[in-house]
């Protein structure tokens, strides 16, 4: 036992820990809290696995941001976990759904166990790798060159979301959200009037 | 210069696009600056280019100019490609000349009609797809053009489609010329069957490798060629819709349904003379059918009142000349005749619409009358037109006409009684032609008080076409003088290349018959004029003289009269035994067999998947997690099996 | 030593454990943050086998599914509150339009 492999059992642990009690919580907020700190976890695996920069974008993009947005949502919705859920009938019982659930997971590690991967060396802090492995200037070489295109198609992506979360909220009954002031309203009519008197 | 052939059918596409896109967006003017100017830059061109086309060596007068590939699919291979050889030259030149012309009177004629624009745009298109048609340098792209131009057709016939006439005629032309088409299609896939290309040039070199002389094949060919002949040439038994179109613009019936599209059937027949000259059986049926429709429609225009209609089954008799004169083998004396008629018969549809506008639109000749003296332009013009079909000497229809008679009388294909019944019909023609002329321009004034007062010459871009046309019908004969008179013929020799083998025949057998005949020649032609000159006395006698000795005869043949008048009762033929069967049978077909058969099915299949449905949706909860779960199940069902493996 | 494999088998237990919050979550928002969380063991299964094979092209990819999971997310979020201001309610058996 070595402090890789302490490191990897403390942050396996936290990071399943996080996410049971994500689920297993009433108060979204709370949900969150635990989710981020499952996060922070698995970015410790990333640490160790050597991806240092996408260690850092997990907690500042995922935790920082993402996650951000879900407290804001749910802060602005109002949600405190005292809503009423109800609890009406389901066609398909909790139980079969969690143990169908655990039998997908144990059918996923025997796929695991039944050598669908060869290389058993141990891989960790301790094993050596390039100098630059998951840096900054490694990954952002790749990305700039022979992901290029990918790259550029992910930045649309993201313009189209932005466009349609825009759209979907609006509030269409309030009319155009997305006009300030009143200013061009009121003389809209004005320029119609004078371009009728001319004809 | 012959680079830009291709630009000679663009520059009308050009006008077509512009005048089409700005409907109604341009003034007056500069719809008529595009449109005619347009067909102006084609025929500049195309003078242009004849006259390169002359300079060069006889035996080489062929420019093909392949624009790109159109449809590359195995061995099957289709070039958008433009042939300039001395037939399509001359038919260029014809197209885009008398177009310009008739482009130039529509604009005084169409003046105050309110689809303006749209005319134009239709006379462009049209103008487009005929020279397409004849520049294509193989059938497929021909049969675009011939396609186009028989849309054009029936947009044009159809163009005042707020009257119910006008558009039922528009598709009484769209519907016979599919028969027509369909064998044009069938015939094209017999050509590529057998020699494997669909390009003229190489069927015409292949041709006579490929079939066997006066073989079965070849016959079924021509045949079906010929069929989308008759169909756009107006030739029994598919000539009904031509004097319908009548309904079209004026103008429009002397470009499209007299000078140029109708002969488009002409021209190709001409265009695989290689084929039709390799199987007299083809020949004999394409000679006799011209001779049976010129003869029968002639007759048919002797009883009508119609100024138009007379004039349309003049149309279908001259094209029966030059399929006659086709059938017979001598195709350059069609295509001669072709280019005359299209001089003369443009400038007889003009006239005739210079004095229907002059008359406010009245077209029964029987309200007609004394015209002479209100419209001395257009009368002249019209009289020497008239002189022209009648085939009186020196004008250009007498010697064109009489090519024909000569070559129906001597070709190797040729017999007697062919040249009889286009003899007696050279009489109808002339009778009925002046039969017209008397009753418009001369006698009594017919027409009400209120027309008298509006008549009136027309403009001068109506009358200016008139009197190049008429310029063109004195003169455009003298191209082809045959060689009787001393002199080569100049228009068989220019069309020789492209003749090659029928010319070849031709001429062996002239000279073969030597200067025997040339007595013969002499007495024919000698012949005819006295016959056209005793008809136009009896023309003049009925109908100018003594009108009520036209009134008795006609009760004494009344019957006759009836049928004359009732165009044979050929329409109602049509209608009783084509018609109505496929009327009937498509009131059963949707009655019975689509209402109870196909319905039936296919209500009886959904009303079954109703019924599973209606079972099967409690399925659809609605809810996402249910939804989740049953895939969840079903991944986990994959992986076990992949598992087990 | 830590093999590929005990990574792998966290990324499937964290895996595992958001088809469960999907499978069982009522509320809306729950449900998807365990979709967050399935993207993200897989995004460790990535990050595991690039190390292990020693390219970066894994890490590219990591990057990407970050990218769409915040799109995702910028999407989703704008759904939950449109269909929060039209049924008041974040449960999800609440949104069964859809069934027969």
């Amino acid at each position: 036992m070595n402090l890789d492999t302490l490191i990897f059992i403390i942050s396996a642990v936290v990071a399943v820990f996080g996410g049971t009690m994500m689920i297993a919580q009433r108060n979204p907020v709370l949900s969150v809290m635990y989710l981020i700190l499952s996060l922070v976890a698995q970015a410790v695996l990333y640490v160790q696995l050597g991806a240092l920069f996408l260690g850092a974008i997990l907690i500042i993009v995922y935790s920082g941001a993402i996650l951000v947005l879900f407290l804001f949502v749910i802060m602005l919705l109002n949600l405190r976990g005292t809503e009423d859920l109800g609890h009406g009938s389901q066609p398909i019982s909790r139980f079969t759904k969690f143990v169908l659930s655990i039998l997908f997971v144990f059918e996923l590690i025997a796929v695991v166990k039944t050598g669908f991967i060869r290389s058993e060396s141990p891989i960790g802090m301790m094993t050596t790798v390039a100098e630059d492995f998951g840096s900054v200037k490694a990954v952002a070489t790749l990305l700039f060159t022979k992901y290029v295109y990918p790259f550029e198609l992910a930045g649309i992506l993201l313009l189209a979301a932005i466009v349609g979360a825009v759209v979907m909220t609006r509030d269409s009954q309030r009319g155009d959200s997305l006009r300030i002031g009143s200013a061009p309203d009121s003389q809209a009519p004005d320029i119609e009037q004078e371009t009728g008197g001319e004809q | 210069m012959s680079d830009y052939l291709f630009l000679i059918p663009l520059f009308p596409l050009i006008g077509f696009i512009t005048n089409g896109l700005l409907i109604g967006r341009l003034p007056k003017p500069v719809i008529s600056f595009v449109g005619c100017s347009t067909v102006f830059l084609s025929f500049a061109l195309s003078v242009m280019v004849f006259f390169e086309l002359k300079a060069m060596p006889a035996g080489l007068r062929v420019i093909e100019q392949v624009l790109f590939t159109w449809i590359p699919s195995g061995s099957f291979h289709v070039n958008i490609g433009l042939l300039l050889d001395p037939l399509s030259a001359v038919m260029i030149l014809v197209v885009s000349g008398v177009g310009f012309l008739i482009h130039v009177y529509s604009v005084g004629y169409m003046h105050n009609d309110p689809g303006y624009g749209r005319y134009f745009t239709y006379l462009n298109l049209f103008t487009f797809a005929m020279l397409t048609l004849v520049l294509a340098d193989n059938f497929l792209l021909m049969f675009v053009g011939w396609e186009g131009v028989g849309l054009c057709s029936y947009l044009l016939i159809g163009f005042w489609f707020e009257k119910k006439s006008a558009s039922d005629a528009g598709k009484k032309a769209f519907i016979v010329n599919r028969i027509g088409d369909f064998g044009f299609l069938l015939g094209m896939f017999l050509v590529f069957w057998t020699v494997g290309s669909l390009d003229f040039l190489t069927v015409s070199e292949k041709a006579p490798e490929v079939f066997t002389y006066g073989g079965a094949l070849i016959t079924t060919t021509c045949i079906l060629l010929f069929v989308g002949a008759v169909g756009k040439s107006a030739q029994i038994p598919l000539y009904v819709w031509l004097p319908d179109a009548m309904e079209g613009p004026t103008p429009v019936s002397a470009l499209i349904h007299a000078a140029t599209m109708v002969t488009a059937g002409v021209y190709m027949v001409a265009r695989t003379n290689a084929l039709f000259i390799l199987t007299p059986d083809a020949l004999l049926v394409v000679a006799i059918i011209g001779v049976v429709t010129a003869f029968f429609a002639a007759t048919i225009g002797l009883a009508q009142n119609d100024i138009k209609r007379v004039l349309a089954y003049s149309t279908v008799s001259q094209l029966g000349y030059m399929f006659l004169a086709c059938g017979v083998a001598s195709f350059a004396a069609g295509i001669f005749h072709l280019m005359t008629h299209a001089f003369f018969k443009a400038l007889l549809f003009l006239g005739a619409g210079s004095v229907i506008h002059a008359m406010s639109d009245e077209q029964d000749m029987r309200n007609m009358g004394g015209l002479k003296k209100y419209l001395p332009i257009t009368f002249s013009t019209m009289f020497i037109a008239t002189l022209a079909i009648a085939g009186i000497p020196p004008l250009s229809g007498f010697f064109s006409k009489d090519e024909i008679l000569w070559k129906s009388f001597s070709s190797d294909f040729g017999h007697p009684l062919f040249w009889i019944l286009g003899f007696v019909t050279a009489g109808l023609t002339a009778f009925y032609m002046f039969r017209l002329v008397f009753m418009t321009f001369y006698g009594k004034e017919r027409m009400d008080d209120k027309t008298r007062t509006h008549i009136h010459e027309s403009p001068k871009t109506m009358t200016i076409p008139l009197i190049i046309l008429a310029v063109f019908s004195v003169i455009g004969g003298f191209v082809g003088i045959p060689h009787i008179f001393g002199v080569t013929n100049q228009f068989e020799h220019w069309l020789e290349p492209v003749m090659a083998t029928s010319a070849g025949a031709a001429e062996s057998h002239v000279l073969a018959a030597g200067g025997g005949d040339t007595g013969m020649e002499w007495t024919l032609m000698l012949l005819s004029v006295v016959l056209v000159a005793v008809s136009i006395y009896f023309a003049h006698l009925l109908y100018k003289k003594r009108t009520e000795l036209a009134t008795s005869l006609r009760e004494r043949f009344s019957g006759l009269h009836r049928t004359l008048l009732n165009k044979y009762y050929v329409d109602e033929f049509y209608g009783a035994v084509v018609v109505r069967p496929v009327v009937y049978l498509s009131l059963f077909l949707w009655k019975v067999f689509d209402v109870v058969v196909i319905d039936g099915f296919l209500n009886g299949l959904a009303s079954r998947y109703h019924e599973v449905s209606e079972f099967l949706r409690f399925g659809q909860t609605g809810r996402v997690r249910t939804y989740a779960t049953v895939f969840i199940f079903g991944v986990v069902l994959v992986v076990a099996y992949m598992l087990m493996d | 030593m830590i093999t590929l494999s005990a990574y792998v088998i966290v990324a499937i237990v964290l895996f595992g454990i958001g088809t469960i919050g999907v499978l069982i979550s009522r509320n809306l928002i729950i449900l998807f943050m365990s979709v967050e969380l399935m993207l993200n063991a897989a995004n460790l299964t990535l990050i595991a086998f690039s190390r292990a094979m020693n390219v970066l092209d894994g890490h590219v990819f990591v990057f990407l599914v970050l990218t769409i999971a915040a799109a995702e997310a910028a999407v989703g979020l704008a759904m939950v509150i449109t269909l929060f201001r039209n049924r008041e309610t974040i449960n999800i058996d609440r949104y069964d339009l859809l069934k027969w």
